[in-house]
């Protein structure tokens, strides 16, 4: 197995982590954490495939550039909502039942 | 067509440091100067065909291509062509709920908005559409929580946890694509992704599919649209509805009919089903919703239905295409109309419930004209634009013999008639008479008429038809 | 644009424009909006007389605009548009009139004449649509111009009349969209074409051409209030008198009786029609609701009602002319459509104008009202003969000729049927008058409002349309040939003149 496809697997089960803790976790924080794992997990993907050649293919580099600091501007989003949330509310999970 | 992308980014900025007054002035110039600029960039592409350009001089693969044809020309008019009515709806708007400090943060938030959006229809690969849709999506997320309460934050948090997923996939999908082919650009990978292609594209191409869905809240998840539509501010709702969805949809337009075209056939089969659901589970929570706003948003849900009917209907003859972007830009208009007369109802009156909205139509009677023409392209009735998307969704489907899909449009417009005359007749009811005494605010002329001009708008697409249909065409 | 193009287009204008200014005016500027309700329906009249010297003249006035590739927005004003649209334009003005009268002091009067003279722009476009696109997109216009007028009043009455209205025409509007788009898929257009479109593709497979024919009647079947797609008309009663005159003489009604002309001769073509087997049906239809119509308006003691069952049944005689084979059947529905508005009209003007003075909606409360109004009550006389198809009136023209294409067309148990109706309405009319004229009045009205003066016995405006309407009604018999050199200028003429055009050959008596 190379490293490229090591990275690329590892990447794949990291993101279905991620996934699963962002459906499946109610505690904001914690989905917060699963998102970027679900983030670092698509970057593992890319960083994976940038070294199947022998010389290092700088293009995924450059997404996994860009993926990272779009992650960062999300997380800090989501974060100063949490805050906000809790300082509204106290509670730091979603309650399911603001449907009309 | 670049500076679509960075006046928007400008202003954007600048408006944090003005604040939200002459914020709101620079963003309703700028915005006018951006339709101006779709316009001659719709002309261009109508008369030499698909416009490309390179950022800053450098190409693919490091570098951004930027392709704008007919498809993209027409969406990049439509976006400025309701952002600009609903900016100047928000001026108005906010300056009348002072202290409301969602009306700071509008104005750069929605030059985010529609910056990300032009970058959106704008862009030729895949990554830069990854990009681009995070962009608006945080933008979204943040318009809703903006100045909001417990109910919005909510709203958003949830809207943000399921927009991240979305695009999270749609990333992944990108990653594996790259992975196997080894460019980004849909150009290029539209003559190499055959039906022999490897499992891995097939992955891909899937993932990419599902995390669309999910951005574009098609049933069955849809579950985030209601609360965050329903309860944003306004014009926050009617920009939601009206183009962030839109954007999503149509990048699953363009890659079904670009670089996945021939790996679609064997599933179109499940957008369609699931538009078809959704029409008639959006429609059914339209009719039992308490609050007005949150008619208009499982609306939404039900109108977004009839755009994934499109897909098994796709074919050489773009009847199906037409009545896709049709729809699009209809409904577009039309939504935003009606979440603007609906924001005029319950301000002016000071309640939100449909059960209450009784006896405006001697106040209001813009407002409601407004809505009732909104509601013409949401029923599919004549002279509007919804009219003529119903009527080639119809040929389109007839053609291929679909008879179950005729039954799905017929039903969805009498369920959406349903809706809307519930709120009409409401409207012209006389209020109960130990209520006329209740204290009200009066009602102000430019939200009225731009909630109109927005509804006049979806009509007026009914009589250009023509038009429409050509720009859709142009560049292929 | 051509005169031939812009004068379509100036026929819809003509009541477009003033109605969407008079949206815009207050409440109180009565003076203004009544001189732009009176300018749009003088005007209108003026341009439908330069179509009728036109058109019998032979000149084609036509304009088309593309929608989509392949779909036109196609106005042509031809011989059968013209019956329609003079019959519209000459009741709008009366109605306009009465309406004026009868809302005085009643709120929200902007809007109401707004919607009306929507009501009437769609009207137009009903009439001189060139294709079923154009109908069709008329024919839903009509729809939601109407529904504010039904529930004007807002109470929860109206409202559910009003739901009701909206329910079946919705429906109806559905399912003949389904039609129109299955005829566009089979042959790539809607267009009107005299002698019928289908007619020349017998290649075609004959289920499909029967059921787009189904679909298409049931469609417009609504509107034309055909047993049992008619539970909307009673229903939509609760609307003020000059509404209901308007959607019972004019507007919806004959709209949709229009569609069925339409398709029968001008898409179908009536021989191809006969050869598929699909007028004996229809003149099933037509005859049951005749008499159904009838039965039902026997039992209604409130007024309107009863004038609602008795347009059910007397709209389907146009029915029943359409689908009796021959010129003669075809000349008699035609006519009927012109008699019975201008009858139906001043039936129910009498209506409204029993309601407003003195508080009268029951039959049973019309006791004596001959003797406080008897100009009224004159004209209510002569609404009820012709709807009797007494000698001398209108009605009686229209029954002359049904009976003489019924035999034509070998369809003798028509004639019963026809007779059956007359009988009928003999039964539930003439005891209205009878009360009316010779019963002793009450001690005191329900609701008294308006006072009399000398031998003005309600408003100007109320009393005069209805007058004028009965006249018209007696003219039309007795001057029923009339002609102004080559123009026809009676009802009947001018349905002889289409007929002509239709069958080829003017070999009727």
């Amino acid at each position: 197995m190379t490293g490229g496809l090591l990275f690329a697997l590892t990447g794949v089960a990291l993101f279905a982590s991620g996934v699963a803790g962002v459906v499946l976790i109610d505690n904001l924080l914690r989905r917060i954490l699963a998102f970027n794992l679900m983030g670092s997990g698509a970057f593992l993907v890319l960083v994976g495939l940038a070294q199947r050649n022998e010389v290092a293919d700088p293009v995924p580099q450059a997404m996994v550039l860009t993926g990272i600091v779009v992650a960062v501007a999300a997380t800090a989003l989501a974060l100063a909502m949490t805050r906000k949330y809790h300082a509204l509310t106290g509670r730091l999970e979603l309650t399911g039942d603001d449907n009309d | 067509m670049v500076w679509l992308i960075a006046l928007p980014l400008g202003w954007a900025s600048l408006t944090v440091l003005l604040g939200p007054r002459r914020g709101a002035w620079t963003a309703i110039s700028a915005l006018t100067a951006q339709l101006w600029l779709a316009f001659e960039l719709a002309q261009t592409v109508r008369a030499t065909g698909t416009v490309r350009h390179a950022v800053g001089g450098w190409g693919a693969p490091l570098g951004i291509d930027l392709a704008v044809d007919g498809l993209s020309a027409a969406m990049l008019l439509l976006a400025q062509g309701v952002a600009l009515p609903v900016a100047i709806y928000a001026r108005a708007y906010f300056k009348v709920r002072s202290g409301h400090p969602g009306g700071v943060w509008f104005w750069p938030l929605l030059g985010f908005l529609i910056a990300g959006l032009n970058a959106l229809f704008a862009s030729a690969d895949l990554f830069n559409l990854y990009v681009t849709l995070e962009l608006v999506g945080l933008a979204a997320v943040a318009l809703v929580a903006a100045g909001g309460g417990a109910p919005q934050v909510a709203a958003a948090l949830r809207y943000l946890f399921a927009t991240l997923l979305g695009s999270g996939a749609y990333l992944l999908g990108v990653a594996l694509i790259y992975g196997v082919y080894g460019t980004v650009s849909t150009a290029t990978l539209e003559p190499l992704l055959t039906v022999e292609a490897p499992r891995l594209a097939w992955i891909a191409g899937l993932l990419m599919l599902s995390g669309l869905m999910l951005k574009t809240a098609l049933f069955p998840f849809h579950y985030w649209l209601p609360p965050a539509h329903g309860g944003a501010a306004t014009p926050v709702s009617a920009l939601l509805s009206a183009l962030v969805v839109k954007a999503s949809f149509y990048l699953i337009l363009r890659l079904w009919i670009g670089p996945f075209a021939a790996l679609v056939d064997r599933i179109a089969w499940l957008p369609a089903v699931l538009g078809a659901t959704a029409v008639i589970w959006g429609s059914w929570h339209a009719l039992r919703a308490v609050r007005l706003k949150a008619l208009v948003a499982w609306s939404t849900v039900a109108q977004i239905g009839y755009l994934f009917l499109v897909f098994p209907l796709l074919g050489d003859d773009r009847i199906a295409l037409h009545a896709g972007g049709m729809q699009m830009v209809s409904h577009a208009f039309a939504k935003a109309a009606m979440f603007t007369a609906a924001g005029v109802i319950v301000h002016t009156t000071g309640r939100d419930a449909v059960a209450e909205v009784a006896g405006v139509a001697s106040r209001l009677p813009v407002t409601l004209f407004a809505f009732g023409l909104a509601g013409m392209t949401l029923m599919g009735l004549p002279p509007s634009g919804g009219f003529l998307a119903k009527w080639l969704l119809i040929e389109a489907a007839l053609a291929r013999g679909r008879w179950d899909m005729v039954v799905v449009v017929l039903a969805g417009g009498l369920l959406a008639a349903a809706y809307t005359f519930r709120v009409l007749r409401q409207a012209f009811l006389l209020p109960p008479s130990g209520e006329r005494r209740r204290v009200e605010r009066r009602p102000i002329a430019v939200l009225e008429w731009t909630a109109f001009v927005l509804a006049a708008a979806s009509v007026a697409m009914g009589l250009r038809g023509m038009e429409i249909v050509q720009l859709l065409d142009a560049g292929t | 644009m051509t005169a031939n193009e812009a004068l379509p287009l100036a026929v819809i204008a003509s009541s477009l424009l003033p109605g969407l200014a008079i949206f815009a005016l207050p409440e109180r500027r009565v003076g203004l909006r009544t001189a732009l309700n009176l300018f749009g329906a003088i005007a209108k009249l003026a341009l439908v007389a330069t179509l009728l010297a036109g058109v019998s003249a032979g000149e084609a006035y036509a304009f088309r605009y593309a929608v989509l590739p392949g779909i036109d927005l196609a106005f042509k004003a031809d011989a059968l548009a013209l019956l329609f649209i003079t019959l519209s334009a000459v009741l709008w003005l009366f109605t306009t009139l009465y309406a004026i009268g009868y809302l005085e002091k009643a709120p929200n009067r902007s809007r109401f004449f707004g919607f009306f003279s929507l009501c009437v722009t769609a009207t137009m476009g009903i009439a001189m649509a060139g294709n079923l696109f154009t109908f069709f997109v008329f024919y839903e216009l009509l729809t939601l111009a109407t529904f504010p007028l039904v529930v004007h009043r807002g109470t929860t009455q109206a409202m559910r009349g009003g739901t009701i209205y909206l329910a079946y025409t919705l429906f109806g509007g559905t399912v003949l969209l389904t039609g129109i788009v299955w005829l566009f898929a089979l042959i790539g257009h809607t267009e009107f074409t005299q002698g019928g479109v289908l007619s020349t593709r017998a290649d075609l497979p004959p289920w499909k051409l029967q059921s787009i024919f189904l679909l298409m009647i049931l469609g417009v079947g609504v509107k034309a209030a055909l047993v049992p797609l008619h539970g909307w008309l009673p229903q939509a009663m609760v609307a003020p008198a000059p509404v209901s005159a308007l959607l019972h003489a004019v507007a919806v009604v004959k709209a949709g009786a229009f569609g069925i002309v339409r398709i029968v001769y001008e898409v179908f073509g009536v021989e191809f029609a006969q050869l598929l087997n699909l007028l004996f049906p229809l003149a099933l239809v037509a005859a049951f609701t005749i008499v159904w119509g009838s039965l039902r308006a026997a039992f209604q003691d409130d007024l309107k009602k009863r004038l609602a069952f008795s347009t059910v049944s007397q709209v389907s005689y146009i029915v029943l002319g359409v689908a009796l084979f021959g010129p003669l059947g075809t000349i008699g529905g035609l006519v009927h459509l012109v008699h019975q508005g201008i009858m139906k009209i001043t039936l129910f003007f009498c209506a409204g104008n029993y309601a407003e003075t003195l508080g009268i909606h029951k039959v049973s409360e019309l006791n004596g009202a001959g003797r406080r109004m008897p100009l009224t009550t004159l004209a209510f006389t002569v609404g009820a003969l012709g709807m009797m198809g007494a000698p001398l009136t209108a009605g009686a023209v229209s029954k002359a000729w049904l009976m003489d294409g019924a035999a034509a067309a070998g369809m003798g148990w028509a004639t019963g049927v026809l007779w059956l109706s007359s009988l009928l309405s003999a039964a539930y009319f003439l005891p209205i008058l009878w009360r009316a004229w010779l019963l002793a009045p009450p001690k005191a009205w329900p609701t008294p409002r308006i006072a009399p003066h000398g031998w003005r016995e309600t408003a100007w405006l109320l009393l005069l349309p209805p007058l004028f309407t009965a006249a018209a009604t007696v003219a039309a018999a007795m001057l029923a040939e009339l002609s102004f050199g080559t123009i026809p200028v009676t009802p009947l003429a001018w349905a002889r003149l289409i007929a002509a055009r239709e069958y080829g050959a003017l070999n009727a008596p």
